[in-house]
């Protein structure tokens, strides 16, 4: 029997912006097995994001349930989401998010912080995730000193330092060239076939999405049945 | 474990022109607050050194100064007879008679003239103040009109350079030696003899205090005592360590005015590195974010603010140090309340002020810092990862 890493019920998402009650997600019920690779597909305001921050417990629903990797999210404590998503979870942003005073080394070690392994430990770990990412020599390289793919490879690096259960990746090729892009997915694709990874990826890109094993898409908050594409 | 300090002292140096600005800011405020303590403490130090604790200075009952006491001869022939009065080699009681009063000399920053201590007393006076000593010149002779002046005052007023001779009284007094006190308040002070100071002021039978020597401190409590008792004497006695200790009320009003203008600049300063803070926390809100996303709790984002403001601060502290270091050791004089005369002394930074004023910027900064580092802590991850 396949493992279940997200499940989501009646997941819905509601907010009140300038007087105008917005539905991001609407009754969305999705399952995420253990090493599949699931592009998330849809224009803008589709949901997509809103619920890759779901799944990351960045946000919060505000109807249905939603269990990532057996948890309830909504029964942990802002602390202990914390310490849930550094264990469990790498994130990929489409900004890269790298900390700019920081080296590569230095970037891809900060989740190392929160576990307890030793100052030598996480140097090898980080050491290993950056080689693994093809910048085993950009080591002591500051993000500016790296083009927008390095840095993007540098943030993988960062998502996969703790050895995590699940990569969410928020438009991961959005800021990159063709060539760029084409290596971040080609990076992704070996996590999902020889890490076996859980990956999820918001995309707006047909090309990027496949790279991935299944693709889902939404539309007005709504995730339409698999294999169903928006009518537009 | 928190989030690595580089990250913070980094973030200083990529901004190091608002980092300095704050921390000079603090700096500033620091060397304020510092001066002043030097300052204050320099005076203590002063008044501290000059009393003996073996020592009893006998005045009028009432009088808190030297200057306002008045004490006849008679009166003197029959306190130094007193019990518990130590003797000297010859075996003369140690009991010195004195006259104080103050003159007039032009200073280097008064040229209008400020007034300076003059003491009038005998030999045995001079025996009982181990600590001076003269390093240029020679003590005056008795029965002639010859001062020594203190080594503040030889450098504070041109015109009682050695050699030199200074008017007041009847007549002109020649400058024969510069007496080394180290840091006591006789270095403020002009020695000459007793009877021709007393004879010049008109003041032959009545003069101005008694210093007496007790054999041990048990006695001298003792002799306090038996003074104060003493129907006959109607005199008040206290230890010269407690006199000299109430003049330090004299450093009150600047220390007040200093207070005062540190605590206004320490309000403006502790503003500045709030402010510095919270530009810092809205131009990091993505980094913040995304270090939440990293799994770093809200309560470490507060903690490495918070730590940045202090380690700024510290910064500003350590500068304003380093600015008030040249002062010390710097010679200054201020008017002395008590006896309405200018005492000299050596500002004094040593390492206790110096923590003090390193203690006052970390809690500048840590007042800065708490609430922009309270309000990064507060962002909802995707309102940080959100803003530019």
């Amino acid at each position: 029997m396949e493992e279940t890493v997200i499940q989501a019920r009646a997941l819905t998402k509601e907010f009140v912006r300038d007087e105008f009650h917005i539905v991001a997600l609407q009754d969305v019920d999705i399952d995420i097995h253990k090493g599949e690779f699931v592009a998330l597909m849809g224009p803008s305001g589709s949901g997509k994001s809103t619920l890759l921050h779901l799944i990351a417990a960045m946000d919060y629903a505000t109807g249905g349930e939603i269990r990532v990797l057996g948890e309830d999210l909504r029964a942990l404590s802002d602390r202990e989401i914390a310490r849930w998503r550094n264990r469990n979870v790498g994130f990929i942003f489409q900004q890269f998010n790298l900390i700019p005073v920081l080296t590569a080394l230095e970037n891809v070690e900060l989740p190392l912080k929160l576990t307890n392994l030793n100052e030598r430990e996480r140097f090898a770990h980080a050491t290993t995730a950056l080689k693994l990412v093809g910048l085993g020599d950009r080591l002591g390289h500051f993000p500016r000193q790296l083009s927008g793919g390095q840095e993007q490879r540098v943030a993988i690096a960062r998502a996969i330092v703790t050895d995590p259960a699940l990569i969410l990746a928020d438009e991961p090729t959005g800021n990159l060239d063709a060539a760029s892009a084409q290596e971040v997915l080609s990076i992704l694709s070996r996590l999902n076939k020889e890490y076996g990874k859980t990956i999820v990826m918001v995309t707006h890109d047909a090309h990027a999405a496949r790279s991935a094993t299944k693709i889902r898409h939404l539309e007005k908050g709504a995730l339409l049945p698999e294999g169903q594409l928006p009518a537009d | 474990m928190a989030i690595p300090l580089s990250y913070n002292l980094r973030n200083l140096v990529v901004r190091k022109t608002t980092t300095i600005m704050t921390a000079l800011g603090i700096a500033l405020t620091v060397a304020v607050l510092l001066s002043i303590l030097a300052l204050v403490d320099g005076l203590r130090t002063a008044f501290t050194a000059s009393g003996n604790p073996l020592h009893v200075l006998v005045m009028r009952k009432g009088s808190d100064s030297e200057l306002t006491s008045n004490f006849t001869r008679t009166g003197y022939q029959d306190l130094k007879f007193k019990a518990g009065i130590a003797r000297n080699k010859a075996g003369e009681p140690m009991a010195s008679l004195e006259i104080v009063t103050v003159i007039n000399l032009p200073s280097i920053s008064n040229p209008d003239g400020s007034n300076v201590t003059l003491r009038g007393l005998s030999p045995i006076g001079i025996e009982m103040r181990e600590g001076i000593r003269i390093s240029t010149g020679r003590w005056f002779e008795t029965g002639k009109r010859e001062v020594v002046v203190g080594r503040s005052i030889a450098a504070r007023f041109p015109a009682s350079a050695l050699g030199r001779k200074l008017r007041f009284g009847r007549g002109e007094w020649e400058v024969v030696g510069i007496m080394d006190a180290g840091k006591s308040a006789n270095n403020s002070e002009i020695f000459a003899d007793l009877n021709q100071v007393s004879s010049d002021f008109q003041r032959t039978e009545v003069l101005s205090a008694a210093l007496v020597r007790a054999a041990d401190a048990v006695t001298a409590a003792a002799l306090v005592n038996d003074i104060n008792s003493d129907q006959r004497l109607n005199m008040g006695a206290r230890s010269e360590v407690e006199y000299y200790d109430s003049q330090t009320s004299s450093a009150l009003p600047v220390q007040f005015l200093g207070m005062f203008i540190s605590a206004i600049m320490a309000i403006g300063s502790s503003f500045a590195a709030m402010n510095t803070m919270y530009a810092a926390v809205a131009r990091r809100a993505r980094e913040i974010g995304t270090l939440r996303v990293l799994g770093f709790s809200r309560g470490s984002i507060l903690f490495s603010f918070f730590v940045e403001s202090v380690v700024l601060a510290l910064f500003g502290g350590v500068l304003g140090c380093l600015l008030v270091l040249p002062l010390s050791g710097v010679t200054t004089g201020m008017s002395n309340f008590v006896t309405f005369s200018e005492i000299a002394f050596d500002f004094s930074i040593g390492l206790p002020i110096m923590a003090t004023g390193v203690a006052f910027a970390v809690i500048l900064g840590a007042l800065g810092g708490f609430f922009p580092a309270r309000m990064a802590s507060k962002k909802e991850i995707l309102v940080a990862l959100r803003e530019v």
